[in-house]
């Protein structure tokens, strides 16, 4: 497996303890940028109804889905209960230049 | 009850969001008992949310109902009766009779019996089709044809929602509402507005401030009679004018009843060893200064039978989520939090021509509700913040709610 470093956006896009989406060949992630500036990556739409998590609000480490209130920890993917019982898939990333980098499964 | 006394029995009768999510939550907590869910429906516990929008324009399929906790059912021996209705229960003996004969004895109960849909008591009302359940569901779909004439009795949400998916499967629709605008229960006029202005955008034609008079069986098709003399054709009449709490098994059992079966904010009954939740509750509510509300909600429904499980568990969980549900027609979401006619003051937030928020004050400047309309992706936050303001019971400043720009979550660190 080739592993792609991919260029989603600049670091100043996404607002400190915000996310925003990003789409790239067919596929929609969503990209977090904690209080104290650390960014993750997980798929863009939550397990449960396939809604785009980042229309959702960014509480510490908690992605809560903006329909249902299903809540993911986007450092680990982690399920935190009903509604929503599948993880979410993580992506690493890093930040060079100001420049955000998702690392994507080719 | 304790988790040590693994030998007792907790029935919880209604298999529906509530229910299921009280069975998987007793399970969670450590309850090592039995656990036996009595349901009237075949399915295992589905989100009824989805009956009005995705599976009436054909997104999602019976097939793909279960929700999160219907699939433990299994893995965490929760025993599931489909199928059957729960006759009569015997309070002082502890035990239910069910109408295929089957005796069942309980240690602690919880009553989430779910709500049914009111039917037009008007000659020829039992023609109206209701929608609540996804037989409900599957009966309304199969008659949704382009070019069927719909009419829709109510313009609430339900009304409006089938509306919307009626419209995407190429029907012509009319909703006739008793009020003078749709949504009058549950939104302020400004969104009522937008969300009416959007449905007349699609071809959703509205009769105003006029009953029902009857619907007549005629050879080619249904005719809509209102009080103010108009007479309509439809190939299909659905009726969305509000649920009924199924109360009855709790009347009959002599529990405290009042717009639902009446609880503590605990959840518990008149009956100590009784719980209930979701719909078929009405619960003291802290949140809001003690009112008794019954919820029909999503969330609630869930939340509820969650905390209702812990207590039965020997926890003290109040009941004390916000109301708070929402809506989807067309593209259009629509999302409210608390109750807004508890404000007496409203600001205005617009977040584009077509996307708005409404925050609620009472008079002392505290907010209580907030109602918003528009893409999701341009509400859900803010509507998320307001919750947590409301909770605060914070006092923000109405400037600062007003401008757009203002980045509303800046108030939660305040």
């Amino acid at each position: 497996m080739i592993a792609n470093w991919i260029d989603a956006c600049a670091a100043g896009d996404i607002e400190n303890e915000d996310v925003i989406r990003f789409d790239h060949e067919g596929q929609t992630f969503a990209i977090y940028r904690t209080e104290d500036d650390r960014y993750f990556a997980t798929a863009g739409l939550c397990t449960h109804e396939a809604v785009h998590l980042s229309s959702g609000l960014v509480m510490g480490t908690i992605i809560e889905c903006p329909k249902h209130n299903g809540r993911f920890d986007f450092t680990s993917g982690k399920a935190k209960g009903a509604p929503v019982c599948v993880d979410l898939r993580t992506f690493p990333v890093k930040v060079e230049d100001d420049r955000v980098y998702v690392q994507i499964d080719a | 009850m304790t988790n040590e006394t693994a030998t007792g029995q907790i029935i919880i009768v209604g298999a529906g969001e509530c229910g299921g999510r009280a069975a998987v939550a007793l399970r969670e907590r450590g309850w090592k008992g039995k656990v036996t869910v009595v349901g009237e429906e075949t399915l295992p516990p589905y989100e009824r949310p989805q009956l009005s929008k995705g599976f009436l324009t054909k997104k999602v399929e019976t097939s793909t109902f279960g929700n999160a906790d219907s699939t433990k059912f299994g893995p965490l021996e929760i025993e599931h009766l489909v199928n059957v209705k729960v006759e009569s229960l015997d309070r002082a003996a502890h035990s239910l009779s069910l109408a295929d004969g089957r005796h069942l004895s309980y240690d602690r109960l919880l009553l989430a019996t779910g709500a049914s849909a009111r039917r037009p008591s008007i000659p020829g009302g039992e023609m109206a089709l209701c929608l609540r359940t996804s037989a409900d569901a599957e009966n309304i779909r199969t008659r949704l044809h382009p070019g069927r004439k719909v009419v829709i009795i109510g313009g609430g949400l339900i009304g409006l929602e089938v509306a919307a998916s009626a419209t995407i499967q190429g029907c012509s629709v009319t909703l006739i509402e008793r009020n003078d605008k749709v949504l009058s229960r549950c939104a302020p006029i400004s969104i009522a507005g937008i969300v009416e202005a959007r449905h007349r955008a699609e071809g959703v034609r509205f009769i105003f401030g006029t009953g029902v008079k009857s619907i007549e069986d005629r050879t080619d098709g249904l005719l809509v009679s209102t009080t103010a003399g108009l007479t309509l054709d439809a190939d299909v009449v659905i009726a969305g004018i509000g649920a009924l709490p199924n109360v009855a098994l709790a009347k009959a059992a002599g529990l405290a009843v009042d717009n639902g079966i009446s609880t503590n904010e605990f959840l518990q009954t008149s009956d100590p060893d009784i719980y209930a939740a979701g719909d078929c509750a009405s619960t003291v509510h802290p949140l809001l200064d003690g009112v008794r509300l019954r919820l029909e909600s999503w969330r609630s429904a869930l939340e509820q039978g969650e905390r209702a499980a812990r207590n039965i568990l020997g926890e003290d969980v109040r009941q004390g989520t916000l109301p708070w549900f929402w809506s989807d027609q067309f593209e259009l979401c629509l999302q409210v939090v608390g109750l807004p006619q508890t404000g007496g003051t409203t600001i205005e937030r617009w977040l584009s021509p077509d996307a708005l928020l409404n925050f609620h004050l009472d008079g002392e400047g505290r907010l209580v509700a907030a109602s918003a309309v528009g893409q999701l992706n341009l509400i859900a936050k803010d509507i998320r913040v307001a919750e947590m303001l409301i909770a605060r019971r914070a006092r923000p400043d109405p400037r600062l709610l007003a401008e757009p720009t203002y980045r509303l979550k800046t108030l939660l660190a305040a």
